[in-house]
């Protein structure tokens, strides 16, 4: 009787415990989140919240530190994703030939992905330390300056992208991989019978044909490389004087380390309507390319 | 032929070059976790030096590191549990019934910052005491690990043949039954995949345990990270330590390479 009865409401037995803590861990939160947006708190006691409206909103656009905050954003994740796509696809490329090793060369690329962020970002808080760190023992050998590098105002967000472009760089390239092995021969056949050059192979057929996929790879990328915390705050917690503050990190001292709820929570509303508007634009990118997300 | 045998070299070396810069940051974090300070400050001592254990046994004798170990493990092996609980049936109903705005949810949790939750979460936890409690903390875990569950066995579940169930219905046997019977012991690959990828993440978690965690369920990466606040920094026994929490991984990573890598990469080579 009982099983009967489970049977004929299994789509809603089996997803309703799921439902419910997505609707209590998830969508409530970020509906409380939408509300504290409009209060001015500080999480104390004696001053309890305070209705503001937009001004939280307002008071951010005019704000120059968040736009400070949203172009070094920009900054980190354009020039990560364009290097990690340009040598993701090239890596792919090359180790898209058989090879002896072939097999250890895929598991040594998923270290970094796989690796704990904190221990990666203490690891290059050693290599990039001036006096006794790798980054600098290299720059002497060449006979080159040595740099102040995560240190320098203008040199730590280079620095954090040579970071990321280490641990995602073979995330992408794996993608790709997967992707090349199942482009169709025919192509390549008919290519042959031309008289085709490699490059002419590579630029005509093989790369339109994986457009699809590597537009994947950059959307799932560029999701999770605007998020970055883990590296930059084990690294530089935001600095020196917040050159390295992007908009995750500084959500974060605003909420945890000023204890400005309401303010950081208008930032994390703004912070979300960025994300999803570059995935709306490279849904749409992919799209007309073909294929569906 | 010349120039074949030419270009294989370079091919090669091209090749090595790659995975040793991937390797690099590793291996100096390795080499660093067995030098006395006095060998990691001084040039000289780059390649050559005996090798010490001291920092090692600083980090378990004075740092109480087992604590965090065992913390760690506990939120990650719990929070797995509860995310394939909740996941693996949602997942099967998913598969089978066409649920879309279910999909959609589970996509928005992949896609929100994590930090999103953390405000609303910090208030919430502050007001129940949860903060600072195994509980919260694996609560907190399983919203990592719930998404990735659903993202690896909604189409698991769907490759699955639907003529096997139905089959096994008309022999009587109950939905429910037939799901945990026959559909789970033949899914074990994909809950294999679901439960690394899980663990995995809430090994390595940082931010949420950042705000979440305090003295009695400190892990691992926040223990690593206030070892580094502290006044001077004891470069061999913090490179021990982040040793120590990356190794687990990397070896269940390197045991379970096809899944993790299929995992990671899942939904991307479909279209």
């Amino acid at each position: 009787m009982i099983m009967n009865w489970l049977d004929r409401r299994l789509k809603w037995v089996f997803t309703l415990p799921a439902v419910l803590f997505i609707a209590l861990m998830i969508a409530f939160p970020i509906v409380y989140t939408g509300r504290i947006s409009l209060y001015e708190w500080s999480m104390s006691a004696i001053s309890p919240p305070k209705w503001v409206g937009l001004d939280n909103y307002v008071s951010l656009l005019k704000d120059r530190a968040f736009w400070t905050s949203l172009k070094i954003t920009i900054y980190h994740s354009f020039f990560s994703i364009v290097l990690e796509t340009v040598l993701g696809v090239a890596i792919a490329l090359l180790f898209s030939r058989n090879f002896a090793g072939k097999k250890l060369a895929k598991a040594v690329m998923m270290i970094p992905m796989v690796a704990t962020p904190v221990a990666i970002g203490l690891v290059w808080l050693l290599i990039y330390e001036p006096s006794i760190g790798l980054a600098n023992k290299v720059m002497k050998s060449f006979g080159l300056p040595t740099q102040e590098w995560l240190g320098s105002v203008t040199q730590v967000i280079p620095s954090l992208i040579v970071v990321d472009v280490w641990q995602w760089t073979p995330m992408i390239a794996l993608i790709v991989i997967a992707g090349l092995a199942t482009l169709p021969a025919d192509p390549y056949e008919s290519a042959a019978v031309d008289g085709a050059t490699g490059l002419q192979k590579l630029v005509h057929i093989t790369l339109p044909l994986l457009m699809p996929t590597i537009i994947t790879a950059v959307t799932l990328r560029i999701i999770d490389l605007m998020k970055t915390f883990d590296t930059i705050y084990a690294t530089t917690q935001g600095g020196p004087n917040f050159a390295s503050q992007t908009l995750n990190v500084k959500i974060y001292d605003t909420a945890f380390v000023n204890f400005k709820l309401g303010s950081a929570s208008a930032l994390l509303i703004i912070f979300f309507a960025i994300i999803m508007a570059c995935i709306v634009l490279l849904t749409a990118i992919r799209r007309r390319l073909g294929g569906h997300l | 032929m010349r120039t074949s045998v030419m270009s294989r070299s370079v091919y090669t070396v091209i090749n090595i070059a790659i995975l040793l810069f991937i390797l690099i940051p590793f291996l100096w974090m390795l080499s660093a976790s067995f030098k006395t300070q006095i060998q990691i400050l001084s040039p000289d001592h780059m390649f050559s030096f005996t090798p010490t254990f001291k920092n090692y046994l600083s980090v378990f004798k004075e740092y109480d590191y087992m604590q965090y170990i065992s913390n760690s493990f506990i939120i990650a092996a719990v929070s797995t549990i509860g995310a394939l609980a909740l996941g693996l049936p949602a997942a099967y109903a998913i598969a089978r019934h066409r649920m879309p705005y279910f999909s959609l949810a589970i996509l928005t949790a992949k896609i929100i910052p994590g930090i999103t939750y953390l405000v609303p979460w910090y208030i919430l936890y502050n007001k129940v005491g949860l903060i600072d409690t195994f509980a919260g903390l694996i609560l907190s875990h399983m919203v990592i690990g719930l998404p990735l569950v659903m993202w690896v066995m909604i189409p698991f579940f769907e490759a699955f043949p639907a003529e096997v169930e139905e089959s096994s219905w008309i022999d009587g046997c109950s939905k429910v039954r037939t799901f945990f019977q026959m559909v789970l012991p033949v899914s074990v690959p994909g809950i294999v995949t679901a439960a690394l990828l899980s663990f995995i993440f809430s090994w390595n978690n940082f931010m949420f345990s950042l705000i979440l965690s305090g003295e009695n369920t400190k892990p691992l990466p926040i223990a690593v990270f206030n070892f580094m606040s502290n006044t001077s920094i004891n470069w061999g026994a913090l490179m021990a330590a982040a040793c120590i929490i990356t190794l687990p991984v990397i070896v269940i990573a390197l045991f379970a390479q096809k899944y993790v890598v299929s995992g990671l990469s899942a939904g991307a080579v479909k279209g």
